[in-house]
């Protein structure tokens, strides 16, 4: 099974606080092991070492938008793996979703990688008329 | 000390082997308590792998049946390692126990400051230095290999995206700002073409700010000569904020009233000119 990480964002009030608290809740009683943090932005402020384990091998996070999430890593050199991370975005998605998705074996790497930067999605593509 | 250089405390709930494990509730509020208190805290159970931890203080909280876990059901490298029984601890005896071994190992205390800074994406940047050009508070800089980099993070101040709305790729995020693509959402084509990014400070006195900002100085200079009246230059200050604060209605009042006056913004404009241009001869030259 990945490794989890979960991010409490805790000076910001932008993941909404019902969510954060019922993953919390859920992940405490689950009787898995996980890895939580009161902020990444905060870790990735000093610098902090302990960022460049929690990007080692597969791993699940539940924080915010996986574009912030990989370069909140990257900006401090560790680097996560395109191919073994998957972010929850707690902002936008809700609890049982996440909890669903962090608590199966599987894992569905999610990272954008450079080749999707400047690509446009479906609904920007032109239509044919 | 600088951020960078202070550790860190980590701690542990330990409910492995030889411990029992804590209720639900008690489980939950100390998890929640000490993550809102800026803390990293591992859950270590039999199921399921955490982060290894190879250096720093780490406190090992548990309800242990000999007073610690079994030596070999806990990893300790190189890491100063302190056990705490919390059987018969409450929840604020817990919270007490933590500030005490964070304080005795001279590990960072949390929360005096919002972690609040540029995060560049560098699948996105093209190191134009543009974002260095622009700000004012020394926020950004270039690594050895001349790359753009946010350098001192603490400068930043709290709440304000402008520099994000400079940046001609949106390469910048600021993963704590309400809306997207500046909290880390995808950047559509919308973003791009309608140059929402940039329309605030665009917008701002008429296009480039410190020109305009300048433009004011010396015309302040040639009025404050004749009238050398200070009132009216702290008057001038504060139109041209106000008039700073209505264009970019999300940037904070507290960063517009901390800028400096407009002949001080000219001179750390033209200094973070310099410094961006120096940096993009340096690349010039690196690339041949």
């Amino acid at each position: 099974m990945p490794r989890i990480l979960y991010c409490h964002c805790a000076y910001a009030q932008v993941v909404p606080p019902d969510t954060k608290e019922e993953v919390l809740r859920q992940l405490c009683d689950s009787g898995v092991a996980f890895d939580a943090v009161a902020d990444l932005c905060e870790m990735a402020a000093r610098k902090d070492p302990a960022l460049k384990r929690y990007a080692e091998g597969d791993v699940k996070i539940a924080a915010c938008y996986p574009r912030a999430v990989k370069w909140i890593f990257g900006g401090v050199g560790c680097k996560l793996n395109n191919e073994t991370t998957e972010v929850l975005n707690m902002r936008t998605e809700q609890a049982e979703y996440i909890m669903d998705t962090l608590l199966t074996d599987d894992i569905s790497p999610n990272l954008p990688d450079d080749n999707d930067a400047r690509k446009p999605t479906e609904e920007e593509l032109p239509t044919a008329n | 000390m600088s951020i960078t250089e202070e550790s860190t405390l980590r701690v542990l709930l330990y409910e492995g082997t030889g411990s029992t494990e804590l209720e639900s509730e008690d489980r939950f509020n100390t998890m929640s308590r000490l993550l809102e208190s800026g803390y990293t805290v591992t859950r270590a159970t039999g199921n399921g792998k955490v982060a290894s931890h190879d250096r720093g203080s780490m406190l090992v909280l548990g309800q242990f049946a000999d007073g610690q876990p079994p030596a070999d059901q806990v990893e300790q490298p190189e890491a100063s390692v302190r056990f705490q029984d919390i059987s018969e601890l409450d929840q604020d005896a817990i919270i007490e126990t933590v500030e005490k071994t964070r304080d005795e190992t001279g590990a960072a205390e949390h929360g005096a400051w919002k972690p609040w800074f540029p995060v560049i994406d560098y699948d996105r940047c093209t190191n134009c230095m543009q974002c260095l050009s622009f700000c004012l508070f020394n926020v950004y800089g270039v690594d050895d290999d001349n790359q753009i980099q946010a350098q001192h993070h603490d400068n930043c101040k709290t709440n304000c995206p402008a520099c994000s709305r400079v940046c001609p790729e949106a390469a910048i995020m600021f993963p704590k700002y309400k809306t997207g693509p500046i909290n880390g959402d995808k950047v559509t084509a919308e973003d791009m073409s309608g140059e929402k990014m940039k329309v605030d400070i665009s917008a701002l006195l008429g296009g480039d700010v410190y020109s305009a900002l300048r433009n004011r100085s010396v015309q302040a200079q040639e009025r404050f000569s004749k009238e050398r009246d200070e009132k009216k230059a702290l008057n001038e200050r504060q139109k041209c904020m106000k008039k700073l604060a209505e264009s970019a209605t999300d940037i904070p009042k507290e960063v517009l009233m901390s800028l400096p006056s407009p002949d001080e913004i000219a001179k750390k404009a033209d200094e973070a000119k310099a410094r961006a241009e120096a940096a993009l001869a340096r690349q010039r030259e690196l690339e041949g």
